[in-house]
């Protein structure tokens, strides 16, 4: 009746997952109460759950990459404390079974459901309101991809107190992820909610690659979108091509484990090695998915907070055209040890070496434009200046790392993780924490308190160093990733100074929160009426804030890059005449169909077959439902959008 | 016509070509288009496993074994006759001609029916045979990469009766047409890969 789960799948005997379980289900528990006692419900499930509106669902996407920040980073706490205190005859608090589990789990949500969700949110609230237009290509499969991805994520948090995670690593090599060596649900946890949550990922490359190319206000040629666009544009063309080679090896990885098929096992022919280039092939170019964008947004940040148009727009659009071509040809740097061959891997090397050139045009493109500007030293401002010194330096470790002979001494050490969370941290993280800064404004109609911003990116700069050159002096003196136990003394003092590290980027999440605490309590202090309030330049800004739902009364008509500067210089009046407004409507498909995708994954996992089915033909039942459909959108009459604008512009927003 | 300098005046040419979002009927096919790419992409790495795969049979029955080569011909002609007929079916939609769209893709439905049938009565009689998915490699890479076009047939067939009954029941207006398209552009797709099966999996597989 139910498939391999019993009791026996809760750890009883586990003190901390069953107490981590407890408090993350109270403090849900308190906030379903909370909403449930002042009657938020209707608001919530009307306005947000159902949102097919892409700023909510923009904002929706970080919301849930922050959330599972605190889940991921607890998994990083727990994994310095342990190797601070499991060395010599110590053994630390967590047994190898469980210290497995939490490094996968840290991968998997940190990559998939922290830097994945806070991208693609913030390509969800920028970019249509950058091209000028009222919405993405399609805006009930935005919220498809938004729930998908939400599922995924609640299919990894349930691993942690029903059965358990896999104990693979976040890549989950084969024949170890095989069902020979991990037959319990780990694996199944992981290969599910990664399938699911990347249906959805692609679902959205496919929007935003067709909203990009199809949906752009009057005017606004390819050489005239912001930067950023260009940037997301490149990003979801990597979506498309590269989620699919991972939904395919999954695939057969998952019929390995069901089916008895040998794709990638010991015996009968199975090819390990298979799996690993499928999943670098896809892995390489997702690593671009993640660091394209936030290249954008530190485009936007430096221009703006310069006062100067971007130095050199075309080099930057090329250089970022030319990685997006390049990281198709790289996968192989990460497994040069695998015995490819010295032409081989000759190849590769020399190929990731050139990567570093087009990154290298767009270094010296922000320098330039920071060169001589007005710069205003706000938070944005400063993770701008902390990723370029500390990405350069993660730059070039991957330079080093890129040259096969070192690579095979250094590769699986510490010197390796240090290099990509050098890039992730520095790259992504502090380019999503300058989003975030930066557009928050637009998305809420009030600024973020700056001193706390600051506090913060002192906190994540200071701790980043902290917590992660001491691994690269690790690597360099042996110590391979992933140890449960260290049998070395002498690399104790090292790990202490990475802990602390640790916890001083705790310090600067712990000032996010009192920062956006402290701004909500303060919000009439800091109203931006304006709809500008960092004198910016491009379309986001010349809407109100937050801007109505469908973006634009008038489409603005655009003649130059930076279109809302060029707007400002001229003092172009706002339209009065406006026309009908087709406005979709909201929708539940989203959040339905993915309620069944949990149902029917969570059934796959634990081999509960009838659920399963039940669960695949629900959420078939919903498509076939929404296929059905045609009221999809309602119009808004000219009358009452200039009843809108007139009550929108009284209250302060510019046209 | 002015050329572009790096902040100079805009493109003229340009700048009357670009007049805005364009219109739905685009808009869809173009995204359903990408979202094709993408499926292609993932065949792209079934066929690649395949090719690595072909030759690790584990002491198990080989392709040139187990093909045939008579069966596989006439799976193509169903496949691509029914393409055929599907495109009949797509332009009596678009010239508004109902009871035409409806012939077609009962056509359509019937050419492809017959396709699944004789796949899966061939997969059927390897299993028997005991080349079944788990015998070797080679086989469940074949069973991976052919079962995965058949499902997409499978996936394809519901999604034509779907649209028989609303071409039925609401006749062939701008949405509906819409959905026809991008049907249309789904089951033309399939034949590409099918194309690509015949020739790297039945055609160099029986030598």
């Amino acid at each position: 009746m139910f498939g391999k789960l019993s009791w026996a799948a809760i750890p009883f005997h586990e003190p901390i997952p069953l107490i981590s379980t407890a408090v993350v289900a109270a403090i849900m528990l308190v906030a379903l109460a909370v909403v449930t006692a002042k009657g938020w419900w209707p608001y919530l499930w009307r306005e947000w759950l159902k949102s097919v509106d892409h700023k909510r669902i923009g904002v929706m996407y970080v919301t849930l990459g922050f959330v599972m920040l605190l889940r991921g980073f607890a998994d990083a706490l727990m994994m310095r404390s342990q190797q601070a205190f499991a060395v010599g005859s110590s053994q630390g608090y967590l047994p190898p079974e469980h210290y497995n589990q939490v490094f996968s789990a840290h991968g998997t949500i940190m990559i998939f459901f922290v830097a994945m969700p806070l991208v693609i949110g913030l390509m969800n609230f920028v970019v249509p309101l950058q091209l000028g237009v009222r919405d993405v290509a399609f805006p009930v499969l935005n919220s498809v991809s938004f729930w998908l991805t939400a599922a995924g994520a609640l299919l990894v948090n349930m691993s942690l107190v029903i059965g358990n995670f896999a104990r693979t690593g976040w890549m989950g090599y084969p024949p170890l992820s095989g069902l020979a060596f991990s037959p319990d649900v780990g694996v199944d946890y992981y290969l599910w909610s990664l399938q699911i949550s990347g249906l959805g990922t692609l679902f959205t490359g496919v929007n935003f690659v067709t909203t990009i190319l199809k949906l752009r206000a009057p005017g606004m040629t390819y050489f005239r979108m912001p930067v950023f666009c260009w940037t997301a544009l490149a990003a979801n063309l990597l979506i498309v091509a590269a989620f699919p080679i991972l939904t395919a090896t999954f695939l057969m990885l998952l019929l390995d484990r069901y089916l008895g098929m040998h794709f990638f096992t010991n015996e009968a022919g199975g090819n390990q090695m298979m799996y690993v280039n499928l999943f670098w092939a896809w892995g390489h170019p997702e690593v671009y998915v993640l660091i394209l964008p936030a290249f954008g947004v530190f485009s936007e940040v430096a221009a703006t907070f310069s006062g100067k148009p971007l130095f050199s727009y075309r080099s930057m659009v090329l250089a970022t055209l030319a990685i997006c071509v390049l990281s198709f040809m790289v996968w192989l740097h990460h497994f040069f040890t695998m015995g490819a061959g010295a032409n081989v891997n000759a190849f590769f090397g020399i190929m990731s070496a050139i990567i570093a050139v087009p990154t290298g045009v767009k270094v010296f493109n922000w320098l330039f434009t920071l060169f001589r500007g007005r710069i205003v030293f706000a938070t944005p401002m400063l993770f701008l200046i902390g990723f370029i010194v500390t990405f350069v330096i993660g730059g070039m470790t991957g330079v080093l790392l890129a040259v096969p002979p070192i690579n095979f001494v250094l590769h699986n050490s510490v010197f390796l993780v240090a290099h990509f969370h050098n890039v992730i941290i520095a790259g992504t993280v502090f380019g999503a924490l300058a989003g975030y800064n930066y557009w928050f404004p637009k998305a809420f109609g009030f600024t973020l308190d700056d001193r706390l911003g600051q506090c913060s990116f002192w906190c994540w700069l200071i701790g980043f160093y902290l917590a992660f050159m001491p691994l690269y002096v690790l690597g360099l003196m042996g110590m391979t990733r992933r140890l449960q136990h260290i049998a070395d003394p002498s690399w104790r003092p090292w790990l202490l100074v990475a802990g602390a590290g640790a916890i001083v980027i705790f310090c600067g999440i712990l000032c996010q929160i009192a920062q956006l605490y402290v701004s909500i309590r303060t919000r009439e202090r800091r109203r931006d009426v304006t709809g500008d309030p960092w004198n910016g330049r491009t379309l986001e800004w010349a809407t109100s804030s937050p801007p109505p739902a469908y973006n634009f009364a008038v489409l603005p008509k655009v003649e130059t890059i930076d279109a809302f500067w060029e707007m400002k210089r001229r003092r172009r009046r706002p339209a009065t005449a406006y026309e009908a407004i087709e406005v979709p409507h909201n929708s539940a498909t989203g959040i339905v169909i993915s309620f069944f995708a949990v149902v029917a994954g969570f059934a796959l996992i634990w081999h509960i077959w009838w659920l399963a089915i039940a669960g695949l033909l629900a959420a078939a039942a919903t498509v076939v439902a929404f296929g059905w459909s045609d009221e999809r959108e309602h119009r808004i009459p000219a009358a009452e959008v200039a009843r809108m604008e007139r009550t929108r512009v009284r209250l302060g927003g510019s046209a | 016509m002015k050329t572009e300098t790096l902040e100079g005046p805009p493109i003229e040419s340009a700048e009357r070509r670009h007049t805005g979002p364009a219109p739905a009927r685009i808009v869809v096919g173009y995204g359903f288009w990408i979202f094709i790419l993408s499926d292609m992409v993932m065949f792209s790495a079934l066929f690649a496993a395949y090719a690595v795969l072909s030759g690790n049979t584990a002491g198990g029955p080989t392709g040139a074994e187990l093909f045939n080569l008579r069966n596989a011909f006439i799976l193509t002609i169903c496949l691509l006759f029914s393409s055929y007929t599907c495109g009949l079916g797509a332009l009596s939609a678009e010239r508004l001609r109902q009871d035409g769209f409806l012939t077609f893709a009962a056509l359509t439905f019937v050419l492809g029916a017959a396709f699944l049938f004789i796949e899966i009565s061939e997969f059927a009689g390897m299993i028997d045979k005991g080349a079944g998915p788990s015998r070797s490699a080679f086989l469940s890479a074949f069973f991976t990469l052919v079962g995965m076009h058949g499902t997409h047939v499978s996936l394809g067939l519901i999604w034509l009766a779907f649209m028989m009954a609303q071409v039925a029941a609401k006749g062939l207006g701008a949405v509906v047409r819409r959905r026809v398209l991008c049907f249309s552009l789904f089951w033309h797709a399939l034949d590409i890969v099918w194309v690509g099966v015949m020739t790297l999996v039945y055609l160099i597989g029986v030598q």
